[in-house]
């Protein structure tokens, strides 16, 4: 059974159609990458697989499970998580209460208006584990306000690990990171266990062939070209709408 | 029959002078972002601006319209005063602009208490309008039957504005992309300041002509406000035709709720309310809330 | 845990022990009725706060629910209830009525909920108005007496300050506790991050929907002490300015804070004594200080004033207290 399935999808603002007829299939475990030039359509295809868009057709499975009908929200305690192309944090928050709040989302815990969010041991503790799979243990108690670009982005992916997720999706995990930067959520992404199906967007291609097994090009919202690695790279359809002219 | 046919009259004419009110509340929110929270004050000084140029100032007493026109002018004066010193200081932060609004009109109201007193003041319909037409059995108040016509006027002259002049065109830019607009070179900070003198005019006059049927009173820029809100709710912010269509209906509805259950007329104006925040959220003919 | 001894905790302490024994130092009943006025307007601006300041949505509407279970318990009243069934009556018509208020105004964030909830306040304040059969009008409703539970007499003036004095601390300790639990963290986050608070696996529109129900259970108490109080509630009770006179209580303390709508409430009521002892336009000075506020001090009253007091205009503007709720969805 594949991990994710997306089958006809479609989506239009307006006269605009920004998806058009989208099907994919990954694999439990699979690491794909979906690349396109800017205005592809890629994080619409990940708003409508998560749910945030609602697609005018087609039909998004989760291991065999149908979601279509699933508000965004359920789709998380399924087993999704995402990051944000655009960091999306709570920034009045210390780093381990922004990775807290994303393990309470799936904890029923999280409409107790009467315990103490700091007694919850158990889900901190969880948190730290999460920060430490992203290198950020040590500076864990750290005001957002006060971390760097790069480390921002790791937090993204560490509350997205924290929920343990079944299929992780990455919105352009390097966007706007230095080089240095760049290195150390590679590292890390490369860390994250197997039974994590990961879908990484990205638009610069260079920076995340490497993760890729297999890559999906979208431009104007449509399916290109899809195959491995190798054949991607070689399609001559890659290097006339990606690679340059 | 005769009851219900004046009650009708009464409706769409109350419907009118709400579309004058609301059309510049709706179209400030439109495109500015501002929620106005003024627009009631607005009408109020209208009203009593031509009120005491009725009356007589230094012994001149003036022609009805010319003190509408006058009373229109003065507070177009007032709106854009406001836009240019306060809410210019304050772009894009909601919050602000209805605090200082919101303060504004409480100033508004005390001042007018000031200088007015608490007495309603009532203003005298134009002699040539003080008569009746009548229609078989019913006799409609000349003076009604004009309010619809200048609204109606009115009404027309706005879509025109915004339909097929080069400011209109601006506007509805403005409206449908405020950033656009900016970018494409429109002076959005002028225009600005003259959609909200246009609005602040418009509730005026609204004010001024609704004297002779609603008397002007202290607190009736409380009574007028939440009704500009609801039309702006039924028809959506930013549109002409949802201020004219909410219009009516809030006219319509609130003359009857008065007329049949007067202790509940502001109860039944929560019923259409209810209804489109359910089932349209935008309005009759909006786009999305903010 | 044990408690720390350092200068907040013992000034924290200092001002129980002053509001205890405030019947005892303060002279002359004036005083101690001021001071009954203080905690239950802390307790609408405590409710207030968990709406504005923790979720982000700004409501011009509240003196309109706060009207409403002052004017349920002077009807039950009225109608032969005695006290104990009428004040619970009263909170069941409140809490209802904020269910209705709210399901209608969280249709919109942002802008839209401000007006929707402040046409639905006018709304309430017509109805006080007009529906004279219900509300007596601009009349009102006059109340006899006060409650005495447990043989304990509230008609006295520090019976009644002790008794406002309990319910205030219980709503403190319950805001303290709210802001610092897991749906207290939740509200906070739907304020700051709708979009991702969904995409974590939270409710945003029920988070949003329970913080404006808990606002109103505090309101609505507020306003049984109100009524209770007074002894008497009319229209002006539910009228917009009251609703603006407690988000000034809000934004002056600072927002999202606790401490902050309580010291906002006494501000407000002590001046608002003051001023009607010398003038009448307490209006235009309400009006007067909003403009003045988000002109000068965009950032609250207290700290405001703070920061104009060391003489400090730089970086004057930015930093508002509030943020303003928007929605979940993402802008296509």
């Amino acid at each position: 059974m594949s991990a994710l399935t997306v089958t006809g999808l479609c989506k239009a603002f307006g006269g605009l159609h920004v998806t058009t007829d989208v099907n994919l299939n990954v694999e439990p475990g699979e690491r794909r990458l979906i690349i396109g030039p800017n205005g592809a359509g890629k994080t619409t295809l990940f708003n409508l697989i998560t749910g945030e868009l609602t697609p005018d057709s087609g039909s998004v499975q989760l291991f065999g499970r149908e979601l279509t009908t699933v508000p965004s929200r359920r789709r998380a305690h399924l087993g999704m998580a995402r990051t944000y192309q655009i960091i999306t944090l709570f920034a009045r928050d210390t780093i381990v209460r922004n990775v807290t709040l994303a393990l309470l989302g799936l904890s029923k815990v999280r409409w107790n208006p009467l315990i103490v969010i700091d007694r919850q041991t158990e889900l901190i503790d969880r948190a730290h584990a999460a920060l430490k799979l992203v290198g950020l243990a040590q500076i864990a108690e750290r005001p957002l306000s006060q971390t760097s670009y790069g480390e921002r982005r790791r937090v993204e992916i560490a509350m997205a690990l924290a929920q343990q997720p079944k299929v992780l999706l990455l919105d352009e995990p390097y966007a706007g990171l230095s080089i240095d930067e760049r290195r150390d959520v590679q590292e890390t992404i490369r860390a994250i266990p197997r039974d994590v199906t990961i879908v990484m967007i990205e638009h610069n291609m260079d920076v995340a062939l490497d993760f890729a097994e297999r890559i999906t090009l979208l431009h104007f919202g449509k399916i290109i070209v899809e195959g491995t690695r190798a054949e991607v790279v070689a399609d001559p359809r890659t290097r006339e709408v990606y690679l340059g002219h | 029959m005769n009851f219900w046919l004046v009650l009708t009259v009464n409706s769409v004419t109350f419907g009118g002078l709400l579309f004058l009110l609301s059309a510049g509340f709706s179209l400030i929110f439109g495109l500015m972002r501002i929620p106005n929270l003024t627009h009631g004050s607005l009408f109020m000084l209208g009203a009593y601006f031509g009120a005491t140029l009725l009356t007589g100032v230094f012994g001149v007493k003036l022609n009805f319209w010319v003190a509408a026109i006058l009373a229109a002018l003065g507070v177009a004066m007032i709106g854009a005063l406001i836009e240019r010193l306060l809410l210019r200081r304050l772009p894009g932060d909601a919050l602000a602009q209805v605090l200082v609004t919101l303060g504004l009109s409480f100033i508004a109201a005390d001042l007018c208490l000031m200088v007015w007193g608490g007495d309603p003041i009532n203003v005298e319909t134009p002699p040539w309008l003080g008569g009746f037409m009548r229609l078989g059995s019913v006799a409609f108040p000349n003076y009604r039957l004009a309010i619809i016509v200048i609204a109606v006027v009115f009404a027309i002259g706005l879509w025109m504005l915004l339909e097929r002049t080069r400011l209109g065109a601006m506007i509805r830019a403005g409206v449908d992309d405020p950033d656009m607009a900016r970018v494409v070179g429109i002076r959005v900070s002028q225009l600005f300041t003259i959609v909200f003198a246009l609005g602040a005019a418009l509730a005026a006059f609204a004010g001024i002509i609704g004297g002779p049927i609603l008397s002007v009173y202290p607190g009736i820029d409380q009574d007028m406000l939440p009704l500009a809100l609801v039309v702006v709710i039924l028809g959506g912010t930013g549109s002409l035709l949802g201020s004219f269509v909410g219009s009516i209906i809030v006219g319509f509805i609130y003359n009857f709720g008065q007329a049949l259950l007067p202790e509940l007329a502001y109860f039944v104006l929560f019923l259409p309310m209810l209804l489109v925040l359910i089932f349209r959220p935008q309005g009759l003919f909006g786009r999305q809330l903010p | 845990m044990k408690p720390e001894l350092n200068g907040r905790n013992v000034a924290l302490a200092m001002a129980f022990a002053a509001l205890v024994s405030l019947p005892f130092w303060v002279s002359g009943t004036y005083y101690i009725n001021v001071s009954s006025q203080i905690l239950f307007y802390a307790i609408f601006a405590l409710g207030l706060n968990v709406l504005v300041g923790y979720g982000g949505l700004v409501s011009l509407g509240h003196a309109g629910l706060f009207g409403i279970a002052a004017y349920a318990t002077g009807y039950f009243l009225q109608a032969g209830f005695p006290h104990s069934a009428a004040i619970l009556l009263a909170l069941v018509v409140g809490i209802a009525s904020t269910a209705v208020f709210a399901f209608l105004a969280l249709r919109a964030t942002g802008i839209g909920f401000i007006m929707i909830t402040l046409a639905l306040g006018q709304i309430i304040w017509g109805l006080a108005y007009r529906w004279i059969s219900l509300t007596g009008g601009d009349n009102g409703i006059t109340l006899h007496g006060r409650p005495a539970p447990f043989g304990l007499d509230l008609g006295s003036a520090s019976a009644f300050y002790y008794t406002t004095f309990i319910i205030f601390l219980i709503a403190v300790v319950a805001c303290a506790i709210l802001a610092g639990s897991p749906f207290g963290a939740a509200i906070k986050g739907t304020r700051d991050q709708p979009r991702r608070m969904n995409a974590l696996g939270y409710h945003v529109w029920a988070i949003r929907f329970w913080a404006c129900l808990l606002s109103g259970l505090l309101t609505c108490v507020a306003g049984i002490l109100f009524v209770y109080y007074n002894q008497f509630i009319s229209p002006q009770t539910a009228a917009l300015t009251a609703s603006a006179e407690v988000l000034l209580m809000v934004i002056a303390g600072g927002p999202a804070t606790l401490l902050g709508p309580i010291v906002g409430a006494a501000l407000v009521v002590i001046v608002k004594n003051v001023v009607s002892g010398y003038i009448e336009r307490w209006n235009f000075l309400l009006g007067a200080i909003f403009v003045a506020i988000v002109i000068l001090m965009p950032e609250g009253l207290v700290p405001g004033t703070v920061r104009l007091w060391r003489g400090g205009l730089r970086a004057f503007r930015r930093r508002r207290g509030i943020v303003l709720a928007q929605s979940a969805e993402p802008k296509p």
